[in-house]
C-alpha cells in the first residue's frame, strides 16, 4: 500500500442538522470500549451524553465563543495586546475535556481555553491573566492566553511548541506510579506534531506504557502553513502504528464523537496503561492569532465551507431535537454571557499591575543575593526617574503628581538638548567632578 | 527602506546572484514569513528555492546542515530566537564543528541562520529573548547583529557569502521602526569588524543591534553634562573586534557595555574580561555593564527589566564620577 492509498476513516456521530448517524461498526467498537455500557447497539435513540452534561458542554462552548469574540474586539480596540481564538474547534476541546475526570491532568498548547472553562476557570480568572494584573496567577509574566491552574489540573501554557507533549508522558508515568487511576491528556496542533518532541513523547509513552491521551487538533493550518506542507502522509493518526499505540481519527466538529472517543481512550489509558492517540479533524475558523491575517494564504470559499460545519450550531441542532434547548434560552444565555465578559473585562483592566518585587520572585524558590541586589538597583533607579517606569513607580507608592513632576523635569532636559550645547572643554571629566548633585559610587 | 525591506532586498540580491541560495523555514513561503522578511521571494524564485518547512527547528537546521555540506547555500529562518533551542544541537555540535571534526573534508560554510531576537515588543517570556551569549560560547560559528537597515543589508549579504556558518540575529523591535537610506546596489559590510559610530574623548559606550539606538540616546543625555561619548557598535559578536574596542578604551579610559540579555554570563562579561586584561593600567573606572536582570524576560514589568537610555546614562555618570 502506498502512502496515497492510506486513508483511515473518521469516527462520526452527529450530522450537521443535529441528527445522529445510524450506529455502525465504529460505533459498536466504541461501545465495547466503554465496557458494554450500552448493550443495545441497534438503538440510535439513547442519549450519548446525558442532559445535564450536554447542557454544560454547550454552555461552555457558547462561553468560549463569546469570550473569543469579545477579546478579539478588545484587542482591536487596543485594550489587550494579543489574543488567540478557539473558534471552530470548540467541540474538539470541550468534548474531550468533558470525557475526563476532574483530576486528570490537561497539558494544552494554547488554543484550548474551552477545556479550562469546562473545568470551571471563571471569567475573572481568564481576564486577570489576559490583563496581567496583580491577580494573574502567572504574575503578569506571560502574554495573554497563557493560562494555568493548579486547582483545576491545567498545566500553565508554555509558548515553545510541543514541549508539553513529552512532559505529558512523564506526568502520566508519575500518575501510573501513584496508582490513583488518573491520566493525562496533552493537546497539540498538527503543526506541533512535526516537532521532535512529539515523536520522542510517543515513543517513550508506548515503551513505558503510560496512561496518556495524545489529542491532536488537526485544524488544517499552522499559522500560514497548510497541513499538506506539514506532512505528506495521511495525517497524524497513522503515526501511532509505528509506535505500537492505538489511535482513532474523529470528526473534531462533532462533540459527541470526540466525547465518546476520549471516553474510550481514557478507559484504555487508565485500565491497561497504554497511551492512545486521537486525531480530531477540525478547522481553525479564525485567524491564527490577533497578529495574523489569513486572507494572505487561504480562500474565503474554503472558510465558508467550514463555517457551514460550525460545531456549536451542530450541537445546538441536536439539543433542540432532544427538546433540551430553545431559541429563547439561546438568546438569554448569549446576552448574559456577553454582559458577564464585558463586566469582568472592565474589572480586570482596573486592577493594579503585579508588584515590582515580582520581577525577581519565582526565578528560584527564593531570590538569590544577586537578584535582591538587582531589584534594589532597579528601585533606586526608579526613584530618580519615576515617570519612565510608571508601573514600577506605582508599585513603590509614587503619586500621579510625582510622576508628572519627574516627567516635566526630564522634558526640560530634553528641550535643552535641542538648543546648541554650551560646552567647550571637558572640565567635568578632567577634574572628576560629580555631574549629578554630588552622588558618587 | 525599513529593516525588513532591507533584509528582503538582500535576500533577493543573494538569490539572483547565486542559484544555489535556498531559503526555507516556518511560514517563509507564500506568506513571506510572519514578519514578511521573505515576501515575494517564492513568487520570484519558485517553490524549490523558497519554501515552508514542517514545524521542526531541529529538522530545519539539520536539513540546512546537510544542504550546506552538499555545497548549496541555505538561508534558514528560525521564526523567533526564542525557538532556536530545539536546533541547539544541530547548531552547536554540528554546524559549528563540521569543518573541524572532518579535518576540512566537509564543511557547512554556506549556512546562514536568520532569526529575530530581542524585547520591547510586549512579547513576554517567549518572544523577547536575546540568546547570543549561548552561541558565542561556540567556536566555529559567526554571530552577527545589525542595528539598522543599511547594516542589515550589507551584513546579511556578507553573512550569506561568508565561508563559515553564520547566525544572523535581527532586532525585531526595529524591523519597521528603523528606517534609513539603503543603496539599491549589491554591497557587503565586513564581518568581525566593529563600527565606530561616533568618536569621543571621555568614555566608550559599546553595544550591538537594537541596543545601539538606546546607547545613542544615553550619549545625547550625557552630552548635556559635557561628557563626550565614543560610541561603538560591535556588529559581530563572534568573532568580535577586540582591537577597535581596546583602542577606544585606551583613549577614553572608560567603558560601558550594554545588552538586553541577562547580566550573568552575558557577552558583556567576555568583553569586560578581555578589556581589563589589555587595558588595565589605562582604566579610570571599573567597566560597567548595563543589562537585563538575571531573570527570564517579564511582560508587564518589561520596562523595569530592560536596559534603557536612562539606565545607561546613570552608568555613564557613575563611571565619570568614580
Ligand atoms: C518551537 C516553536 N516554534 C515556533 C513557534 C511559533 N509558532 C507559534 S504557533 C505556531 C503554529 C502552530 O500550529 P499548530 O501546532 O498546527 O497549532 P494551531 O495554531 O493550528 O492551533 C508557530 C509556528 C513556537 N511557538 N514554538
Amino acid at each position: 500500500m502506498t502512502g496515497d492509498e492510506l486513508c483511515i476513516p473518521i469516527f462520526k456521530r452527529l450530522r450537521q442538522d443535529g441528527t445522529l448517524y445510524p450506529v455502525d461498526a465504529a460505533q459498536r467498537q466504541s461501545d465495547d470500549a466503554r465496557g458494554g455500557q450500552s448493550q443495545d447497539t441497534t438503538s440510535i435513540e439513547r442519549d450519548p451524553i446525558e442532559r445535564e452534561k450536554a447542557l454544560k458542554i454547550y454552555r461552555t462552548m457558547l462561553f468560549t465563543r463569546v469570550l473569543d469574540e469579545r477579546m478579539l474586539a478588545a484587542q482591536r480596540q487596543g485594550r489587550l495586546s494579543f489574543y488567540m481564538q478557539c473558534t471552530g474547534e470548540e467541540a474538539t476541546v470541550i468534548g474531550s475535556a468533558a470525557a475526563l475526570e476532574d483530576d486528570d491532568m490537561i497539558m494544552a498548547q494554547y488554543r484550548e481555553q474551552g477545556a479550562l472553562a469546562w473545568r470551571g476557570f471563571s471569567c475573572d480568572e481568564f481576564m486577570n491573566q489576559m490583563f496581567g494584573n496583580e491577580r494573574d496567577y502567572g504574575k503578569g509574566r506571560q502574554m495573554p492566553i497563557h493560562y494555568g491552574s493548579r486547582d483545576l489540573h491545567y498545566m500553565t501554557i508554555s509558548s515553545p511548541l510541543a514541549t508539553q507533549i513529552p512532559q505529558a508522558t512523564g506526568y502520566a508515568y508519575g500518575q501510573k506510579l501513584a496508582g490513583k487511576g488518573q491520566c493525562t491528556i496533552t493537546i497539540f496542533g498538527e503543526g506541533a506534531a512535526s516537532e521532535g518532541d512529539f515523536h520522542a513523547a510517543l515513543n517513550m509513552a508506548s515503551v513505558h506504557r503510560v496512561p496518556c491521551i495524545f489529542l491532536c487538533r488537526n485544524n488544517g493550518y499552522a499559522i500560514s502553513t497548510p497541513s499538506c506542507e506539514q506532512f505528506a502522509a495521511d495525517g497524524i493518526a497513522p503515526r501511532a502504528f509505528g509506535y505500537h499505540m492505538q489511535s482513532i481519527r474523529v470528526d473534531g466538529n462533532d462533540v459527541i464523537a470526540v466525547y465518546e472517543a476520549t471516553l474510550a481512550a481514557r478507559k484504555i489509558a487508565v485500565e491497561t496503561h497504554q497511551p492512545v492517540l486521537i486525531e480530531a479533524m477540525t478547522y481553525r475558523l479564525a485567524a491564527h492569532s490577533s497578529s495574523d491575517d489569513p486572507s494572505g494564504y487561504r480562500s474565503k470559499k474554503e472558510e465558508a465551507i467550514w463555517r457551514d460545519k460550525d460545531p456549536i450550531l451542530r450541537m445546538r441542532n441536536w439539543l433542540e431535537a432532544q427538546g433540551w434547548w430553545s431559541e429563547e434560552e439561546e438568546k438569554a444565555t448569549g446576552d448574559q454571557l456577553r454582559r458577564e465578559v464585558l463586566e469582568s473585562m472592565k474589572r480586570a483592566e482596573k486592577l493594579a499591575p503585579p508588584a515590582l518585587d515580582t520581577l525577581i520572585t519565582d526565578v528560584y524558590d527564593t531570590p538569590t543575593p544577586l537578584l535582591k541586589q538587582q531589584l534594589e538597583d532597579v528601585k533606586q533607579h526608579i526613584r530618580k526617574y519615576p515617570h519612565a517606569y510608571p508601573k514600577g513607580a506605582a508599585s513603590m507608592g509614587f503619586t500621579a503628581q510625582e510622576l508628572e513632576d519627574s516627567r516635566k523635569a526630564h522634558q526640560e532636559r530634553l528641550q535643552r538638548m535641542q538648543s546648541p550645547k554650551p560646552v567647550e572643554g571637558h572640565q567635568l571629566v578632567e577634574s572628576h567632578q560629580p555631574v549629578d548633585g554630588g552622588q558618587t559610587s | 527602506m525599513n529593516m525588513l525591506q532591507a533584509i528582503n532586498n538582500a535576500l533577493d540580491i543573494a538569490m539572483a546572484a547565486n542559484p544555489r541560495v535556498v531559503l526555507f523555514g516556518e511560514d517563509v513561503g507564500v506568506f513571506g514569513g510572519v514578519f514578511r522578511a521573505t515576501s515575494h521571494l517564492q513568487d520570484k524564485y519558485g517553490r524549490e528555492r523558497c519554501f515552508n518547512t514542517p514545524l521542526t527547528e531541529q529538522g530545519i537546521i539539520g536539513f540546512a546542515n546537510g544542504l550546506a555540506a552538499q555545497g548549496s547555500t541555505p538561508v534558514a529562518e528560525i521564526q523567533f530566537a526564542d525557538y532556536i533551542f530545539p536546533a541547539f544541537d544541530q547548531i552547536v555540535n554540528e554546524a559549528a564543528k563540521f569543518r573541524y571534526r572532518s579535518g576540512d573534508l566537509f564543511d557547512v560554510g554556506g549556512l546562514t541562520i536568520r532569526t529575530p531576537y530581542g524585547g520591547g515588543i510586549a512579547g513576554g517570556l517567549y518572544h523577547s529573548q536575546s540568546p547570543e551569549a549561548y552561541f558565542a560560547h561556540t567556536p566555529g560559528l559567526k554571530i552577527v547583529m545589525p542595528r539598522n537597515p543599511h547594516q542589515a543589508k550589507g551584513l546579511l549579504l556578507a553573512a550569506i557569502r561568508d565561508p563559515n556558518p553564520v547566525l544572523f540575529m535581527e532586532p525585531k523591535r526595529l524591523y519597521r521602526a528603523s528606517v534609513g537610506e539603503v543603496p539599491e546596489a549589491d554591497y557587503e559590510l565586513p564581518l568581525g569588524v566593529a563600527d565606530v559610530i561616533r568618536e569621543g574623548r571621555d568614555i566608550t559606550l559599546l553595544g550591538w543591534g537594537a541596543q545601539m539606538e538606546v546607547i545613542e540616546k544615553a550619549a545625547a543625555l550625557a552630552e548635556q553634562d559635557g561628557i563626550d561619548c565614543e560610541i561603538i557598535d560591535l556588529r559581530s559578536i563572534l568573532p568580535w573586534d577586540i582591537e577597535t574596542v581596546c583602542d577606544s578604551v585606551l583613549k577614553t579610559g572608560r567603558l560601558v557595555v550594554s545588552h538586553e540579555a541577562p547580566l550573568t554570563g552575558g557577552f558583556a562579561s567576555e568583553i569586560a574580561a578581555t578589556v581589563q586584561e589589555r587595558c588595565f593600567l589605562y582604566l579610570e573606572a571599573p567597566i560597567r555593564r548595563v543589562t537585563g536582570l538575571d531573570t527570564p524576560f517579564p511582560l508587564v514589568l518589561e520596562k523595569e527589566h530592560l536596559p534603557d537610555e536612562l539606565k545607561i546614562y546613570e552608568a555613564i555618570k557613575q563611571s565619570l564620577n568614580y
